[in-house]
């Protein structure tokens, strides 16, 4: 095996804002300031103190409870939208790599009709269709990650089919089959965890676009996207309140990408180029 | 050549086919009767029949999808719901905000990245490259729709440059119309210029390193001139390729963007159709942005493969 490198900055950075994120997500199944959906009119709107760290919103809300429960929901979707992606997109790449010209084709064409719908126009689409909701904003993720992932997937398997190793265990009598997960999937798992971090950022921006327009998380349960279209409302009496939530979801889009970065840096060194930060 | 033009044009046709047909049988998994999900239920029992007749509910699946799809190619999209209209003259109205906004974006984000790029490539490794790193990696963070608040909050609300949100038209002539889309193309253009600005900078770094470079270094042409002249044409071929990408990322980002600030755009427009249950313009809207974005990324195929022959090999 070739020996690794150490890591770089940005796999630092990256995999430490993504912990911060975990654990704030994590953290608020225990405790949070104050319960996230407790509504006191009283202290509608009232800009940060000690009592509330970044202030409350139009119902009173304490808005750093709200992004803590923010972060479980956002990973949850993300991590349903990239689960799914990677369960329906590896196989299929897998396949498409085994099958030769007419998987490739048929899979081709269908990743060219997937890449038609930008997945936040498949999210319209099925809310329009099926209501409002997480899980609709969910399918429409997963099926855009799954096109992504297969797409990868197939790349990277047809490189590893090529290599000598491959040729000698199927050589040495091991089916298809068995050559594929024993030889191919553990030397494309790195190409693949990289695509999926990063399609994980991308499932968090969506998430917060559909929540913003209403059409993702419903209330009262909080999302970032939701709590910055409330925060739009009230721009001119507390313009803070569209600082906070903007900042968790730039911060957590910024940790993942930078891990996505620094992993694909640290995987493969020849590749540091573009991931400086 | 041609074998590759021809295979690239049926693969489109059948995409775009393909399309319509998801468009069409998403929209068959409304549960229950789509007229009453569009009418309510204490809609008048004439006024149903009248829906369920117009969009040929009573006719088999088969018989609806090939009346439809037939409408679409003759550019027939239905009468909407909402506003007694044809979707057709909803949309081309809508165009005339979307289009522009797109381009503005579109040209914004260019101007940006390409010099940008630029400037990291040629300090690599020092202050100015940094600088461009960081704001690359703070744009692609930053999603459109945060940048578009953040922009009202400080360009509208604070210094009174710009207006908050709405348009006035372009009966009112090019000046108002273009100060209400400052704003909303500067929110769509920054992330896509970050990611932009990346890859001018890693395409012109791979075209320094190669031999005619080196050789023009060698002959005396200045460092200046040889950026410009040897490393940023070369480059271009990635960036058009992102570039055009980017336009399907630009549509979905610009529904989103046009309903932060307001704008009668096609966004806005498929957005107030789902709040009204129109289903007849939500299914023409996403149909023929679908559409859009099949044949600008055909054409990206097809322009990178003339323009660059290597690719044209691989199947």
């Amino acid at each position: 095996m070739t020996r690794r490198s150490p890591w770089p900055v940005s796999l630092w950075l990256g995999a430490a804002l993504t912990a911060l994120l975990v654990a704030l997500a994590l953290a608020s199944f225990l405790w949070t300031p104050y319960p996230a959906e407790q509504v006191r009119v009283l202290a509608r709107l009232k800009p940060p103190s000690a009592a509330h760290w970044l202030g409350t919103d139009h119902f009173g809300r304490d808005v750093l409870s709200m992004i803590m429960v923010g972060a479980r929901n956002s990973l949850a979707v993300g991590a349903a939208a990239v689960g799914l992606g990677l369960l329906g997109g590896v196989p299929l790449g897998l396949l498409a790599a085994g099958l030769g010209r007419w998987g490739d084709e048929v899979l081709a064409r269908l990743g060219d009709l997937v890449f038609a719908f930008p997945s936040v126009l498949t999210a319209i689409l099925l809310t329009a269709v099926l209501g409002a909701g997480a899980v609709n904003v969910v399918l429409a993720l997963a099926l855009f990650n799954a096109a992504v992932l297969a797409r990868v997937t197939r790349g990277a398997a047809l490189a590893a089919w090529r290599r000598p190793f491959v040729g000698a265990a199927l050589a040495l009598g091991r089916g298809p089959l068995s050559v594929t997960l024993v030889h191919v999937l553990p030397n494309i798992a790195g190409i693949v965890v990289v695509q999926a971090t990063v399609l994980f950022a991308v499932a968090i921006v969506n998430e917060a676009a559909l929540s913003y327009l209403g059409l993702g998380i419903q209330p009262p349960s909080p999302s970032w996207g939701k709590m910055l279209g409330d925060a739009q409302t009230y721009l001119f009496t507390a313009p803070l309140q569209a600082v906070f939530p903007g900042l968790a979801i730039a911060l957590a889009v910024m940790g993942l990408t930078m891990l996505g970065d620094g992993l694909r840096d640290w995987l493969d060194p020849r590749h540091r180029s573009s991931g400086v930060l | 050549m041609l074998a590759f033009l021809l295979r690239r044009l049926f693969g489109l046709i059948v995409t775009a086919w393909l399309a319509t047909v998801v468009v069409f049988a998403v929209l068959q998994l409304v549960p229950g009767d789509p007229a009453l999900l569009m009418l309510g239920v204490d809609a008048r029992p004439d006024t149903l029949a009248a829906l369920r007749a117009q969009m040929g509910l009573d006719l088999p699946v088969l018989a609806r999808y090939l009346h439809w799809a037939g409408g679409l190619a003759g550019g027939d999209l239905g009468v909407s719901l909402t506003y007694g209209r044809p979707v057709a003259g909803l949309v081309a109205e809508r165009l005339a905000v979307t289009l522009p906004l797109a381009l503005l974006a579109l040209a914004v984000s260019t101007a940006l990245a390409i010099p940008l790029g630029l400037l990291a490539a040629a300090r690599r490794g020092r202050g100015g490259d940094w600088a461009v790193l960081g704001f690359t990696q703070l744009g692609v963070s930053m999603p459109s729709f945060w940048i578009a608040i953040l922009l009202i909050l400080v360009f509208s609300l604070t210094l009174h440059w710009f207006p908050a949100g709405g348009f006035p038209g372009w009966g009112g002539g090019l000046g108002p119309a273009l100060h209400a889309l400052v704003l909303p193309a500067l929110a769509l253009a920054l992330p896509e210029a970050a990611i932009l600005a990346r890859v001018t900078r890693t395409a012109v770094l791979d075209t320094l390193g190669e031999d005619h470079v080196r050789t023009a270094r060698a002959k005396g042409v200045g460092r200046a001139a040889v950026l410009l002249r040897h490393a940023l044409p070369n480059a271009l071929i990635p960036v058009a390729t992102v570039l055009g990408l980017q336009i399907s990322f630009l549509v979905a980002g610009a529904v989103v963007v046009e309903n932060v600030f307001t704008l009668p755009g096609l966004g806005r427009l498929l957005y107030q159709a789902i709040g009204q249950r129109d289903l007849i313009v939500v299914q023409g809207v996403v149909v023929l942005l679908a559409l859009f974005v099949v044949a600008v990324n055909a054409l990206v195929d097809i322009a990178c493969a003339l323009a660059d022959p290597r690719p044209r090999g691989e199947a």
